[in-house]
């Protein structure tokens, strides 16, 4: 047996951090694929990581079917609740004010947390790693292979995202409905209609965070208010409405949290990622990358 | 987009009557009816709860601020109450201005730097301040007995006259009520109010007419923090007993759902909130359990969809169909 150092259990903590701030940075991009063209916060954004791991759960061990397949069931699954979301929740809200919006999201929150235990239960649900459950180990720390997938499929988010807003025309639009909605019906962009496709992406790549990360940390029907928080924390740090802010946020808000928990308390794990919210909030509240002309004309 | 407020321009002194009268004959009526008889326990609880919802529609619906944390205030009014009397076996009377001392400093320290920027940002603050506070109750033991809860914290009395039954304390809950609902119709109908009104039409617009929109909308959230503690510290005293669940985030957004459901814009729409909401899970909802979350989702959703004025709003829509 290795011996335990200060420097490998650093390098653990290091590890565990950017795993599960790889998850929060999803959730953030998620966060900001709304809040760009709608400049509402999305309460129910956890709800779509807890619905893609749950699902996934059901394709994958209850009807047993392959990886391959069953991931992109789980994310059209999770993509028609997010469509539904906007048709059925959003759209019909008569005057859409921020504060009307966030209220609107927080009840359809309560509504797929409530569904989810309806059919799952309370229980967590394990779900078997993509590649087998045999550690790897670094200068004595120990790494999960499904580590290595969660920040690949980060890196995947990444690009696949960054060639969608730059190079195609529906990226484009949805940016240009980020900057000014007006301007962008003006020049016959459909500006409902990118609405429904910002809910749409944020879904598919909530349901993604949820679908690595459940073989890792379970998952339960609850899950989604802590993890919503947390992307939160991770997009106010990096900067509202900024993807390679979220990216960045995300992984600080994890490795702050796992060394917390790691070398102060565990109890106060969940402390860490809110204070930091709350110093940005009050030190930088336009965040690290965010900037501050912009953060002044925002609404919210 | 434009948005109308009801200009209350007559003094309320109809509905305030017989509102007062309606309480005041209430237990009378209830305790000679079976199967009502305890409505007068989840009264006192609609009275708590409408002692908050008042002051935080004034946050809401004339401030135009989200807070997530308000059952935060509620927990510290609670803890501050239950802690002290039960360690320390002070006066529940001080140390309900304890509670209410602490809250106005925590809310003016939160509310501060995040309601001096435009936007919700108090929505990000306070959600964040809410788990905090929910984690530390849980998680110092031996001041707040953790998860178990503290219990045995001694009752409240006037004077040395012990306010030992349900129907002497729902006077007190319900005179305490009775006085917030004045002060802050009054606070409506005067500068403050015209000016709360205006800041949640255009912010832009109120600064460029001289309203300092920082100073009021502080204002409203420190006030609003207040009456949470003062609320807090009844409930303490009233159940004897309490544990972190009581003030957590679930019952944060339990208070918005209030506010939603009662009418934004209304004052008496944040009592007819608190009173539906508690009624629905004090009592019809408890065969659902858990399940009442979704319920609350769907009121949430509807209300917002369909009848964006809440309850209240329902005579005048009622009335214009009529006229039409």
């Amino acid at each position: 047996m290795e011996e335990i150092t200060l420097a490998s259990q650093l390098l653990q903590y290091t590890i565990t951090g950017i795993t599960i701030g790889s998850i929060y940075a999803m959730v953030a991009i998620g966060f900001n694929t709304i809040y760009n063209v709608t400049e509402a916060i999305n309460f129910a954004q956890g709800e779509f990581v807890m619905l893609g791991g749950l699902v996934m759960v059901f394709f994958r061990v209850t009807l047993n079917i392959p990886v391959v397949f069953s991931l992109p069931l789980t994310i059209l699954v999770v993509t028609t609740v997010g469509i539904l979301l906007d048709r059925l929740a959003i759209r019909p809200i008569r005057k859409p004010s921020v504060l009307v919006m966030v209220i609107a999201t927080i009840g359809a929150s309560f509504l797929i947390r409530g569904a989810a235990m309806f059919i799952w239960g309370k229980n967590p649900f394990d779900l078997p790693p993509f590649s087998g459950r045999n550690p790897m180990t670094f200068w004595g720390a120990v790494v999960q292979p499904q580590a290595l997938w969660v920040i690949g499929f980060l890196v995947v988010v990444v690009i696949v995202l960054t060639l969608f807003f730059d190079r195609t025309i529906m990226g484009k639009a949805l940016r240009a409905c980020a900057v000014n909605p007006n301007a962008s019906s003006l020049v016959g962009i459909n500006v409902k209609y990118m609405i429904l496709v910002s809910f749409a992406l944020s879904a598919a790549i909530g349901a993604l965070g949820g679908i690595v990360i459940t073989p890792i940390s379970l998952m339960e029907y609850d899950r989604g208010a802590m993890l919503a928080v947390k992307g939160f924390s991770a997009c106010a740090l990096g900067g509202m409405g900024s993807f390679s802010g979220a990216i960045i946020g995300g992984l600080i808000i994890g490795l702050i949290e796992s060394l917390g928990a790691g070398l102060i308390s565990s109890g106060y794990k969940d402390v860490f990622a809110l204070l930091v919210l709350l110093v940005v909030l009050f030190v930088k509240p336009s965040g690290l990358l965010g900037s501050v002309e912009v953060s002044k004309i925002r609404k919210f | 987009m434009v948005e109308t407020f009801p200009v209350t321009k007559h003094k309320n002194t109809v509905q305030l009557a017989g509102f007062g009268l309606g309480l005041f004959l209430f237990p009378w009526v209830a305790q000679r009816i079976p199967y009502l008889d305890h409505y007068m326990d989840v009264m006192v609880f609609v009275g708590i709860y409408s002692i908050m919802t008042i002051a935080l529609c004034l946050l809401m619906g004339y401030a135009g601020q989200i807070s997530l944390g308000h059952a935060s205030f509620f927990g510290l009014g609670a803890y501050i109450s239950g802690v002290i009397t039960t360690k320390y076996g002070l006066n529940p009377w001080f140390c309900l201005v304890v509670g209410m001392v602490v809250s106005a400093a925590v809310a003016l320290a939160i509310g501060a730097p995040s309601l001096k920027l435009r936007g919700h940002y108090l929505a990000m603050a306070t959600l964040a301040f809410c788990i905090i506070i929910t984690i530390i109750f849980n998680e110092t033991m031996a001041v707040t007995g953790g998860p178990d809860g503290l219990a045995f914290i001694p009752g409240i009395g006037i004077m040395g006259y012990a306010l030992d039954s349900v129907v002497k304390y729902y006077y007190l809950v319900w005179g305490v009520v009775f006085v917030v609902l004045l002060v802050c119709l009054n606070i409506i109908r005067s500068r403050v109010g015209r000016a709360l009104r205006s800041i949640h039409g255009s912010e832009l617009a109120a600064s460029a007419m001289g309203v300092n929109v920082a100073k009021y909308k502080i204002w409203v959230f420190v006030l609003s923090a207040v009456l949470a503690s003062v609320a807090g510290s009844l409930y303490a005293h009233y159940l004897n007993f309490i544990n972190p669940a009581s003030f957590d985030l679930f019952v944060s957004i339990k208070l918005l759902i209030m506010i939603i459901l009662g009418g934004m814009h209304s004052l008496w729409g944040a009592i007819v909130g608190a009173a539906l909401v508690t009624f629905l899970s004090y009592e019809w909802l408890q065969y659902f359990e858990e399940a009442e979350v979704m319920i609350y989702g769907a009121i949430v959703l509807l209300i917002v969809i369909f009848l964006p004025g809440g309850v209240v709003s329902i005579p005048e829509k009622v009335g214009s169909l009529w006229r039409r």
